[in-house]
Order: C-alpha cells, then sequence, then structure tokens
C-alpha cells in the first residue's frame, strides 16, 4: 500500500511530552514516558510493543479515559484544542462525535443487556437528529457496511447471539455510528482467530479507504503492523524507541530492540531459519530504571555509553526517528539471517 | 448458534419467548402467590372472624371445624394466620422497598462516581454493619416507640446499607469491563452510561436478595412482634401469634405451631423465587 502522507493542513492528531503516571501501592508506576508523535489525515499508524510497554495506556491517556488519581501530563493537540485540557463536556463531544475507539476483547465490549441494534442506534442518535426510522435504516446500513450479513434481522440480536468476528464488527459499526475523523484501535485482532483476524484487518483497511479515517492501531504483532500500517512507532518501557514509515522499519530498523522484534519473527521467504527472541523481560516500571537506555540490560550491541545516560529521540532519516546511540550501525535482518 | 428465518425474531420479546422456569420457581410462586391472595382477600379464605373470641371453643385441638385449633380465646388459628398474611405481606414489602431503591440508587452512583460521595457512603455503611442487625433495629423502635410503622422506618435506616454495598461492588466490576469504557468513549453522559448501561447489569444480584430479604423481613417482623415492638395485640400476625402460644406450648402446641410453620413456608417461597430469578434475570454472555 502507498502510505498515504500528511497534508500540508498539518496532522490530525499531535501527541507531545504525553505522561502517564499511575498511583501503586509501590509507589508511582510511570506507564508513558513522553511520547510523541503524529496522525495524518488519512493515515493508519501501528504502534506496537510487548504487554505491559505502554501502548493501551498510550491510546486511554489520549482519550482521558484513566481516572484521577492516574495523572496525565502534555499536550494532545486536536484541532486547535489541547484534549487534555479541555472540559469534560467538550471532551464527550470529541469522543463520540470526531474520535471513537475500539476494544480488544469483543466479548465484554458490547453491553450484554442491549441489542446489537439498540447500542448502535443509541450511538448514532447521541450525535445526530435522526427519525426512528432513519436512524434503524442507517443503523442497517452500518451493519451491512462492516460485512454483516441480514443487517436488518441482526439489529434484532442479542451480543451473545453473535460469534467473536461478528460482534468485533459490531463494535465497529458502533464506533463508526458517529462517522468519527480518527478511530483507536487496541488490539482489536488479539482474541479473534487468525482467519477473522485477517476479515477485520482488511475490514479497517476498507473503511479507512471508504470514510477517509484515521487509524491508531495498538497491537503486538508485527505481522499485522506490515499488512496494515503506512507508518509504526516503536514502544518499550513507556517511550517510544523508533518511529518510521512501515517499509523503512522492515527493511532497516534504526533501533537494537526493533531489530530483535523483527528477528524474532518468522519468515515465509528464503530458507528457514532458527527464530531469535530477545533474552530476558522489559524493566518492571514499578521499580527505579537503571541510567541509561531501558533496553540495554537485553540487547546485544549494548557498550558503556548505552549505559550512561537514556539516548534521546533523534532524526536518523526523513520521517525516521530512533532512540538508539548505535542507529547507524545496526546490520539489516536480511544480513543477520544469512 | 441456529439460523432461524427473520420472522422468527420478534426481538427484545424472546427473551420472555424463551422463558423456561425452574420447577423450584414455580413452587416459589406458587407459594408467594397463595401467601399474595390470603393478604389480599382474606375474607374469602378465612372461615371465622380472627378477632373474635368464642369462650365455648377454648384452646381446641385441630378438627374439622377448626383445622388450626383454636388459641387460648376461642379464636381461629387458621383465620388468624390467613389474616396474619395480610400484616406479614405489608412487613415484606414495607421492609424493603425504601431499601431496594435507595440502596441500589447509593450503590451504583457511588461505585460509578468514586470520590467524596463514595468516601462519605461508605463510611456511613460501615458505621451501620458494624452494629448486629437486629439490636440496632431494636435500638432504633424503642426511641421512636413501638409499632408497625416506627418498625418500618427503624428497618429501613438500617437496611439499605446491604443493597447499596452489594450493588456498589457489582457495579465496580462492571465499570471494569470494556463496554462501560467503550460508552464512556462513545461520549455518552455519566448518568446514561449509569442508570442504562451498568445499572441493568448490577442489579440482578440486589433483586435476588431482594427477595431472601422479603423473607428475612417477615421474620423480623415475627421477631419484633415476639418481643412487642411491632405488631400489637389483638392483630393477628405470625410473630405475635407464635408469641401469644408461647405459655400454651405443652397443653396446646397448635398456637404456636401453625402460624410458625406458614412463616417458614413463606421464607421458603421467597428464596425460592429468588433463587429462580437470579437464573432468568443474569444477563448472558
Amino acid at each position: 500500500m502507498s502510505p498515504v502522507r500528511t497534508t500540508s493542513a498539518g496532522p490530525l492528531l499531535s501527541v507531545r511530552h504525553l505522561e502517564t503516571t499511575f498511583h501503586t501501592q509501590r509507589g508511582p508506576l510511570h506507564a508513558v514516558r513522553d511520547v510523541s508523535f503524529d496522525v495524518g489525515a488519512g493515515e493508519v499508524l501501528g504502534i506496537v510493543g510487548e504487554s505491559g510497554s505502554g501502548k493501551s495506556v498510550t491510546l486511554r491517556s489520549i482519550l482521558r479515559l484513566l481516572r484521577p488519581p492516574t495523572k496525565v501530563t502534555g499536550e494532545v493537540r486536536w484541532g486547535d484544542e489541547n484534549l487534555l485540557d479541555v472540559s469534560a463536556r467538550r471532551m464527550r463531544q470529541v469522543t463520540g462525535g470526531e474520535i471513537s475507539m475500539i476494544f480488544q476483547e469483543p466479548a465484554t465490549a458490547l453491553n450484554p443487556v442491549l441489542t446489537v441494534g439498540e447500542q448502535i442506534l443509541e450511538s448514532l442518535r447521541e450525535h445526530e437528529r435522526l427519525s426512528a426510522a432513519a436512524a434503524t435504516d442507517r443503523a442497517a446500513e452500518l451493519l451491512d457496511l462492516v460485512g454483516i450479513p441480514s443487517p436488518r434481522e441482526r439489529l434484532k440480536a442479542y451480543p451473545h447471539e453473535f460469534s467473536g468476528g461478528m460482534r468485533q464488527r459490531a463494535m465497529i459499526a458502533i464506533a463508526l455510528a458517529s462517522s468519527p475523523r480518527l478511530l483507536l484501535a487496541d488490539e482489536p485482532t488479539t482474541a479473534l482467530d487468525v482467519t477473522i483476524q485477517d476479515q477485520i484487518l482488511k475490514l479497517l483497511l476498507r473503511l479507512r479507504e471508504q470514510l477517509g479515517m484515521s487509524v491508531i492501531l495498538v497491537t503486538h504483532d508485527l505481522g499485522v503492523v506490515a499488512q496494515t500500517c503506512d507508518r509504526v512507532t516503536v514502544m518499550y518501557a513507556g517511550r517510544l524507541v523508533e518511529t518510521a514509515p512501515v517499509r523503512a522499519l522492515f527493511t532497516q530498523p534504526r533501533h537494537a530492540y526493533t531489530l530483535g522484534l523483527r528477528l524474532s519473527l518468522p519468515s515465509s521467504v528464503g530458507r528457514r531459519q532458527p527464530l531469535k527472541p530477545i533474552p530476558g523481560a522489559p524493566p518492571d516500571l514499578r521499580a527505579l530504571l537503571p541510567p541509561g537506555c531501558p533496553f540495554a540490560p537485553r540487547c546485544g550491541f549494548v557498550t558503556d555509553a548505552c549505559r550512561a545516560e537514556e539516548p534521546k529521540r533523534r532524526r536518523v532519516d526523513e520521517d525516521h526517528t530512533s532512540a538508539c546511540i548505535h542507529h547507524d550501525t545496526l546490520p539489516a535482518p536480511s544480513e543477520v539471517a544469512a | 448458534m441456529a439460523a432461524p428465518s427473520a420472522a422468527a425474531r420478534p426481538g427484545r420479546s424472546r427473551r420472555l419467548a424463551s422463558f423456561r422456569p425452574k420447577p423450584t420457581l414455580l413452587i416459589g410462586a406458587a407459594i408467594v402467590l397463595v401467601m399474595i391472595a390470603m393478604a389480599l382477600f382474606p375474607q374469602l379464605i378465612a372461615p371465622y372472624n380472627p378477632t373474635t373470641f368464642d369462650y365455648n371453643a377454648i384452646l381446641q385441638a385441630p378438627s374439622a371445624q377448626h383445622w388450626f385449633g383454636t388459641d387460648n380465646f376461642g379464636r381461629d388459628v387458621l383465620s388468624r394466620v390467613v389474616y396474619g398474611s395480610r400484616i406479614d405481606m405489608q412487613i415484606a414489602l414495607f421492609t424493603t422497598l425504601f431499601p431496594v431503591l435507595f440502596g441500589t440508587l447509593m450503590g451504583a452512583l457511588t461505585g460509578y462516581l468514586r470520590g467524596w460521595l463514595d468516601a462519605l457512603f461508605g463510611r456511613i455503611v460501615d458505621v451501620v454493619m458494624v452494629f448486629p442487625f437486629l439490636i440496632l433495629v431494636i435500638a432504633i423502635v424503642a426511641m421512636l416507640g413501638p409499632g408497625l410503622t416506627n418498625m418500618y422506618l427503624a428497618v429501613s435506616v438500617v437496611n439499605w446499607v446491604y443493597y447499596a454495598r452489594l450493588v456498589r461492588g457489582e457495579t465496580l466490576v462492571q465499570n471494569q469491563s470494556e463496554y462501560v469504557q467503550a460508552a464512556r468513549v462513545m461520549g455518552y453522559s455519566p448518568s446514561r452510561i449509569i442508570f442504562r448501561h451498568i445499572f441493568p447489569n448490577a442489579v440482578t444480584p440486589a433483586i435476588v436478595y431482594w427477595m431472601t430479604d422479603m423473607s428475612l423481613g417477615i421474620l423480623l417482623g415475627a421477631s419484633l412482634g415476639y418481643l412487642g415492638l411491632g405488631a400489637q395485640p389483638p392483630t393477628a400476625e405470625w410473630g405475635v401469634m407464635v408469641a401469644d402460644g408461647k405459655n400454651f406450648m405443652v397443653t396446646a402446641p397448635w398456637i404456636s405451631t401453625y402460624p410458625g410453620l406458614v412463616l417458614t413456608l413463606a421464607g421458603v417461597g421467597f428464596s425460592l423465587v429468588g433463587d429462580g430469578l437470579a437464573d432468568l434475570l443474569r444477563p448472558k454472555r
């Protein structure tokens, strides 16, 4: 797919220096640290990382779903507003009407006591004045759009009568009811089996084309990223360590962690190689992080400089940033495999 | 999942169409209906006036004329049990109605909103709960004076905390569900999220507990009646009747036994209904 570039009007959503701190029994937990990224109009941005790297928390911070005492600071620029500053009332207008979100667990993301139709209608009528008949027509259209057969009858079904894939489609239909310009997808395919996963991803891409909306896709699956995203940003221990167009990231990672992820991914071309897992585990964010790069203890390219000071994010190429000291000496994945 | 034809899908009412109650629910419902019928139309069921003395038929054992026997004033025990249902069903309703309404409301609000409201009501609930239930009720009735109305007041003041705690806990659980997060992302107002989305999912345990609580309410009313703090003689009330018969337990055990048995039966009936409702109301996942 051809990457959709940001238009001259600037990015649709611009996140700057986002910091999220949870308060736990064992002291503050810095889950998101200095996260900055842009999403252009019509762009699909992937956020990848291991469990606990802060991907989902980033999305929830943007939409202010985290409650006090959890602290979120920084800037989430949407149009000419900072979403972290606007009133709760304005935030409800934005989240319902302009930004929508879909969740990982289709089993729990739909309300079990309301029919699918009631849930779509509610979302529709929250933001548009529609007659009952027009709203029902639109709801059926939405179910049809997300690929659910005989939509008019399905409106009357309860979520438990749907399969996992159908629930995720229904969830997407509810999210689309408000005609959002940006869709946040939090691991939308993780709970689904591989064939359904593929269908849902194709659906998201098709909707992006048809409705011209942007998507932030959070996933731990590099395969999903390769298939879906225009640009991708890699998250580790609450920080964005590398951001790049998807092709550049796969052919030449500029961060040792990305390279590690890339090498632990099976390839469908060429000779079969043993996979190289990354040794160790991500750092415990509740503990005080040692100075230096958070990936240093697991890194094969580590030097003293890495341990001395946390590396800053730097531009390594046009539209390519990395927080790795050794960004220009890392081998390409193809060379390592050979 | 079968693929029924379009015509076989009439929507919401299907939940009732697939109504398959357990036999225990039917038994419980039958018991409760009989109790309610006795409460509504005692004059049609009771063979005698419940408060008329008959000095020609004192302390008679159960017989064809007096199925449950007569008491020390010659009053027909069966008739008094039937009329007693009127008071005891009223007790079951009025000791629980305010608690179930106010308690579930406060539970849902504090569970969703948290913050200072939750902290304040949490402490009130704690304070009420650390007192033994009966002692607290007796203390309040003693302050207000004996009688049914004061008993309803006293029980209501204490009893709502159990509903509040139950629904608050359930609301906290529902709060973690992604559908609640999804509702917030949809931009719905807090009141809509609480009442349309969370409440129907969180209220089931409270309704089930309500049924059990009705039988507890009857027992409580009977206890207070026995202690002389609830219904006052000569009103026919099951607890009062058990108390009245205690001096004749050896010579005329039927005076206390039959109202006691009916009281137990009513309790079993409400519990069975509560148990059956739990199965029917539980949202399907």
